[in-house]
């Protein structure tokens, strides 16, 4: 290596610490911050009591509970919908218009602000399928927000299994419908698994889309029929409307604890099912 | 006996006419040797008599293909066919499970479902593929912990798993080393009492060894075709005798 050559592979490297270090401190400050303000608001009362407006104090346990569940309900609705058209899209689809198409779709909507999302949502699902202002509402909104991820990162997992796998299986005398079933989704789980973990992630985060679907009564919603107002949307909520600065660290506290904890988890299901689905651990 | 006979076969991949009017008789219980420079139509022709081709949209095929005189492109449904004519592919590729699951996937495909039926399956079918004694205390372990050789006779156990009448083999043995080529050659060897098989190699020893009767294919056509030894020995095309001694190729 020349003079010319060994400085500007210093600069890359040096330029290359600096924005790994930048990122590292932006993380670093954002959740120090959230720490700081708000892990001293936490308290037991705050975490298990319901919302009293005219309380001094609110607990928040009405929005972890909705939250919960309308993370549910959305994974409920989306994931099979995302991972059978992925299906489709990869094993099944001839190349061509109708494909082309539904590429076109999902690229379109992964783009479109929330926003928009919740004023269709308030439109149709609200107004003209009169579900009301309800987690059921909420959910089928955010599914179709999130369909695009789970399309779009499933199909990517489907088109890294080895098409070896796929012959063999074929080449035994196994049906397409065996031969996806068997060996290729399960050696795709983990890449299915990131899609449901960046979806969660979106529906935790949401709150314009929600504001106009899901409502923001802050109760435990008794069934996917009533309105529940959720932790984002709490946040917004306390903020905006003045109620206090400090239960909204709080809750963002809880929320970034509960966005960690779902994410080891999921990782760990991950790691566990594609065990059992491989049996027997590579050595 | 002819187990299987292709009649004017001719294939074509969009535009591209891989395989010109290939007809020819392969004996049951005999080892054929399909030979010939890359691109030369062997796997081509290989994978027509067991349909994989029918994966590939572009590909259009005529002629006739019959499996005990019966057409396979008509009268047979694929799934049954590809139970009769198994298939070794040029790299070994095991599913990413267990040994055992491996091996009873291809039962388990054809509706065996007792685990004494399966236990016993995975037992001969490893046996008759001379990997057994090397596995049998560590069925449960991934597949993929064994080396090229064992992966590659283990997924010749696999195909042995669902009783096939034809194995076909596309270069098995291109991705081993010397040794583990020998075991395999030994074992196509003893297999062919009890299957027929077709086998696809760039290894003219290899051919030589093992096969009884060798087809030279070259641009999509059959140069020759006969006992091996003839076709090394005393090759009645110019062609044929080039490549057997390593002129082109």
């Amino acid at each position: 290596m020349n003079r010319k050559n060994k400085s500007y592979d210093l600069i890359m490297k040096a330029l290359i610490w600096i924005f790994s270090a930048v990122t590292l401190v932006f993380f670093l400050l954002v959740t120090g911050f959230i720490i700081i303000k708000g892990a001293p608001q936490i308290s037991w009362s705050f975490l298990t009591d319901i919302y009293k407006v005219t309380a001094d104090k609110h607990g928040i346990l009405p929005m972890m509970v909705n939250t919960v569940y309308l993370i549910l309900i959305t994974l409920l609705i989306s994931v099979p919908v995302g991972i059978f058209a992925a299906i489709y899209l990869v094993e099944y689809a001839k190349p061509g218009k109708i494909v082309s198409v539904i590429r076109f779709t999902t690229e379109t909507l992964a783009g479109i602000p929330s926003i928009v999302y919740g004023l269709f949502g308030l439109i149709f699902f609200v107004s003209f399928l009169k579900l009301d202002w309800s987690i059921l509402s909420g959910a089928l909104t955010l599914s179709i927000m999130v369909l695009p991820v789970i399309i779009r990162t499933t199909e990517e997992s489907l088109k890294t299994v080895p098409r070896e796998y796929k012959e063999g299986s074929l080449a035994l005398g196994a049906t397409r419908l065996r031969t996806i079933f068997k060996i290729i989704l399960p050696n795709a789980i983990s890449g299915i698994l990131a899609a449901v973990i960046l979806s969660i992630g979106r529906i935790v985060g949401e709150t314009a889309a929600l504001l106009f679907t899901s409502g923001i009564v802050p109760k435990i919603a008794q069934s996917i029929f009533n309105s529940g107002r959720t932790m984002s949307l709490h946040l917004y909520l306390l903020v905006t409307e003045g109620i206090s600065t400090d239960e909204a660290y709080g809750t963002a506290f809880v929320l970034l604890v509960i966005v960690i904890v779902i994410n080891r988890l999921s990782a760990y299901l991950a790691g566990r099912l594609r065990k059992r689905l491989q049996g027997g651990s590579a050595e | 006996m002819i187990k299987v006979r292709t009649k004017d076969l001719n294939l074509h991949y969009g535009d591209h006419h891989a395989l010109k009017d290939i007809s020819m008789d392969i004996e049951e219980n005999k080892v054929t040797a399909l030979i010939g420079p890359s691109g030369c139509g062997k796997s081509t022709f290989l994978k027509s008599l067991n349909r994989m081709n029918d994966l590939i949209p572009i590909c259009r095929i005529e002629g006739l293909v019959t499996l005990d005189g019966v057409d396979i492109y008509k009268d047979v449904n694929v799934v049954e066919l590809r139970k009769k004519i198994g298939m070794v592919f040029q790299k070994p590729n095991p599913f990413p499970m267990s040994i055992y699951d491996n091996i009873t996937y291809g039962p388990k495909t054809h509706g065996i479902r007792k685990k004494s039926m399966l236990d016993e399956i995975v037992e001969r079918s490893l046996r008759d593929a001379v990997l057994w004694d090397e596995v049998k205390d560590r069925l449960r372990k991934s597949a993929l912990s064994l080396s090229g050789g064992q992966q590659q006779r283990l997924c010749i156990a696999r195909t042995l798993s669902v009783e096939p009448e034809v194995m076909l083999m596309d270069e098995p043995t291109s991705a081993l080393d010397p040794i583990s080529t020998l075991k395999i050659e030994d074992l196509i060897s003893e297999l062919k009492k009890n299957y027929t098989i077709i086998i696809v190699t760039h290894n003219m020893q290899q051919a030589g060894r093992i096969s009884d009767n060798t087809a030279f294919f070259l641009l999509g056509e059959v140069i020759e075709f006969g006992e091996t030894e003839n076709i090394f020995n005393v090759p009645t095309d110019k062609r044929t005798e080039d490549y057997i001694t390593g002129r082109f190729g």
